[in-house]
């Protein structure tokens, strides 16, 4: 299969449909191919994405880019034209851009179309692609774009720190905001409710009661049995968009380590990419294995945390001893020979912070083998012990059908028979050199996310040992050259939860302008939504611990 | 069932297998700990968790804290559901504006000692978060803390050591 042998089959039905797409500069945010269309289009070009089948991988909006991205475009779009003589942000911009990346079979499309600041309104594409509802609703609480006809027109990420009318990603909020007293609860947020006789409700959260990140979950129940759960998440927005303005690119790996503290690797190697991606910067090969090594590392101790945790939530605690402990075992070495036990900031621009000593591939070798060994037998007992089997299998059942329209990728989408996966399908050096087999789970229950979690690291395991084989010698970093303002890129990495897809636009100076990390939760928030309906409520934290949504990824 | 036994008795007890310089000082801590609960409350140290904005790499580490190389409970130290249970609050995160409220009320909620416990340096500091339209940074600028536990995250000992220090300090 040659690459985006679909392509122009899209092309052709955007055609058909009156469209006018200009490609541009196509290759501008590369690995995707980019598309220009009139903002107009915006809904309709959905509805052929969706005919074709492609999954939807996220939207954002770019206050700030009233220059051409790249400042070599030759799209003859009349809106925005850059002016060279002018550097970005001299001038206030008058434009929004609005963004919208689809994937088929690996390949993605960037489209793109402009709205004016003083009317900046385009169609939604939630109604043909149900899993950016939030991420729309997301856009307009931090940017001001109206999504028209979208089914939902409640605020999201926006309690009330900030008013209705301000948009924080906006040029003229001030960082800092207008806050000058406590900010109260979000009390009068209009949930969703069901009437009827027998029909309660439960409120959880956001403080929960066990160590985890806050949100709020309202429940309707009857009996025992789930009719509705609506989350309300944002509790932990942190302003990190707004925030990454102005950082220079090491400022910004730093930062994208801190979008989901258990994905650091993954998101700050997203975050990299998409700068190196934009500054024309290429990584020494060793620091490429590496930053791999680190990634299989964390996919790694996450899915050892999580199978334990999934285990003791059915009160089988033997698993989340011993998972514990091979778990702590790795965090130590992580410590020892990439300097920190979550390997925090140690992906930097340019490359990684640490090398390997020479003799660290062998010690890691041992680790590699001590612990296939260690979870062989255990692995074997959580596949197959009748308690576990009891809780977990047809538990928190995710149809193929609900995980397609959402677009869930990792753990959730592949256990519901979508085998999607960044390493395989879109592989991104040192990836293309390796082999990375695809998962064959479709029961969608949380049995069948244990399998895939048990199933991911042994594969880890496996491509870790390629890579400590295959390690090249060499520079750990290279120069990061600085980026032309303007200068925008795309990072798409295989993060432990699945896809995550970040973008970056340089400003002057090689500072950031806008950086927007879109984390796998994005997608797997509302699949916990559709799978927990019709389990009982005791069996929640079990549902939510097999699909383990990070609440700071998603909050932002 | 016997192959759990098999793995449960072939791995054996970790938590006191061939005691390193760290797990030296683990136990050194720990009963350090253990004394200053006794002496200063006359029972086990309970804590409430809450997670103000954090990245959840502190939540992480936490976690850590009970597995068997730590054992935390061992040491009458444990993490209780609700903040009425609860003798000390261990806090992470900036604290976001949209937490403000529910962290005050978390905080009304918690009967005396009410030891307040910053864990990580976005709680003692706002770390890279800071302040902005939607944080507030560090703990401190939204409820008295008692204690500091820096660290991004802090490791499970540094935690172990911030809680002896809560003990410790005078109250106020």
């Amino acid at each position: 299969m040659s690459r985006f042998d679909w392509f122009s089959e899209f092309l052709a039905r955007l055609e058909d449909e009156h469209l006018l797409a200009h490609s541009g500069n196509a290759r501008l945010l590369a690995p995707a191919h980019r598309l220009v269309l009139d903002a107009e289009d915006w809904g309709n070009a959905a509805k052929v994405a969706a005919g074709l089948g492609m999954r939807h991988a996220g939207v954002w909006a770019d206050c700030g880019a009233d220059c051409r991205p790249g400042g070599s475009d030759e799209d003859g779009q009349p809106v925005g034209r850059r002016h060279q003589s002018e550097p970005a942000g001299s001038r206030p911009p008058d434009s929004i851009a609005v963004y919208a990346c689809l994937e088929k079979e690996g390949d993605y499309v960037v489209l793109e179309a402009r709205v004016p600041l003083d009317r900046p309104k385009l169609p939604s594409q939630t109604p043909r692609f149900p899993g950016v509802d939030r991420l729309e609703r997301h856009c307009h609480d931090l940017t001001g774009v109206v999504f028209t006809g979208h089914p939902d027109t409640r605020r999201w990420t926006r309690h009330q720190a900030w008013k209705a009318d301000a948009f924080p990603l906006r040029a003229d909020f001030p960082a800092a905001g207008h806050v000058t007293c406590q900010v109260p609860a979000d009390a009068d947020y209009p949930f969703t409710t069901i009437h009827g006789s027998g029909v309660y409700e439960i409120p959880v959260g956001p403080v929960h009661a066990g160590i985890i990140e806050p949100g709020h979950f309202r429940f309707h129940a009857m009996g025992e049995e789930v009719l509705r759960l609506e989350e309300r998440l944002g509790y932990v927005h942190k302003g990190i968009e707004k925030i990454a303005v102005g950082r220079d690119p090491a400022g910004l790996a730093r930062l994208a380590g801190r979008v989901s503290g258990d994905s650091t690797v993954a998101h700050a190697w997203a975050a990299c990419q998409a700068m190196e991606h934009a500054a024309g910067c290429a990584v020494p090969p060793r620091a490429l294995w590496l930053r791999a090594i680190m990634a299989e590392r964390e996919r790694i101790a996450n899915h050892l945390g999580d199978l334990g945790a999934i285990c003791n939530d059915v009160a089988f605690t033997f698993a989340l001893i011993q998972c514990g402990r091979l778990r702590e075992r790795w965090q130590r070495r992580s410590r020892e020979l990439f300097g920190h036990r979550l390997m925090m900031d140690a992906v930097i621009p340019g490359g990684v912070a640490y090398d390997l000593a020479p003799a660290a591939p062998r010690t890691l070798g041992d680790d590699q083998a001590a612990l296939r060994k260690a979870v062989l037998p255990l692995f074997d007992i959580i596949d197959d012990h009748p308690s576990l089997d009891d809780r977990l299998i047809t538990t928190g059942r995710l149809s193929a059908a609900d995980a397609r329209s959402l677009g869930c990728t990792g753990y959730v989408g592949k256990a519901s028979g979508l085998p999607f996966d960044v390493r395989r399908d879109c592989p991104y050096p040192p990836y293309d050199t390796l082999e990375v087999k695809p998962s064959a789970e479709t029961d969608g229950d949380v049995a069948a996310r244990v399998r895939v979690r048990m199933t991911e690291v042994l594969g880890s395991l496996d491509l870790l040992d390629l890579l400590l084989a295959t390690l090249p010698e060499g520079a750990v970093t290279a120069p990061v050259p600085t980026a032309a303002s303007g200068a925008v890129g795309l990072g798409l990495v295989d993060g432990w939860r699945g896809e995550i897809l970040t973008f970056v636009r340089f400003g002057v100076d090689g500072r950031i302008a806008r950086f927007f990390p879109r984390d796998p939760s994005w997608f797997t928030w509302p699949a916990l939504e559709r799978l927990i309906m019709g389990n009982i409520v005791p069996d929640f934290p079990v549902c939510n611990k097999s699909v383990n949504g990070s609440y700071s990824g998603q909050d932002l | 069932m016997i192959r759990i036994l098999k793995q449960s008795l072939g791995i054996g007890v970790v938590t006191e297998a061939a005691p390193g310089i760290e797990d030296a000082e683990l136990e050194r801590i720990g009963v350090e700990v253990l004394r200053h609960v006794h002496a200063r409350l006359g029972r086990s140290l309970s804590i409430r968790q809450v997670d103000a904005g954090s990245c959840n790499g502190c939540e992480l580490e936490i976690h850590a804290l009970s597995n068997p190389y730590y054992d935390l409970e061992r040491f009458g130290l444990h993490f209780v559901a609700s903040p009425r249970h609860a003798d000390a609050l261990l806090i992470t995160g900036p604290v976001s504006r949209h937490m403000e409220t529910a962290l005050r009320r978390t905080w009304q909620a918690t009967p005396v000692p009410k030891i307040i416990i910053a864990a990580g340096t976005c709680a003692c500091d706002g770390g890279e978060f800071g302040v902005s339209y939607a944080s507030c940074g560090a703990v401190e600028n939204v409820i008295p803390v008692d204690v500091k536990i820096p660290g991004c995250p802090p490791a499970p000992l540094d935690l172990l050591r911030g809680l002896l220090a809560a003990l410790a300090a005078p109250r106020k």
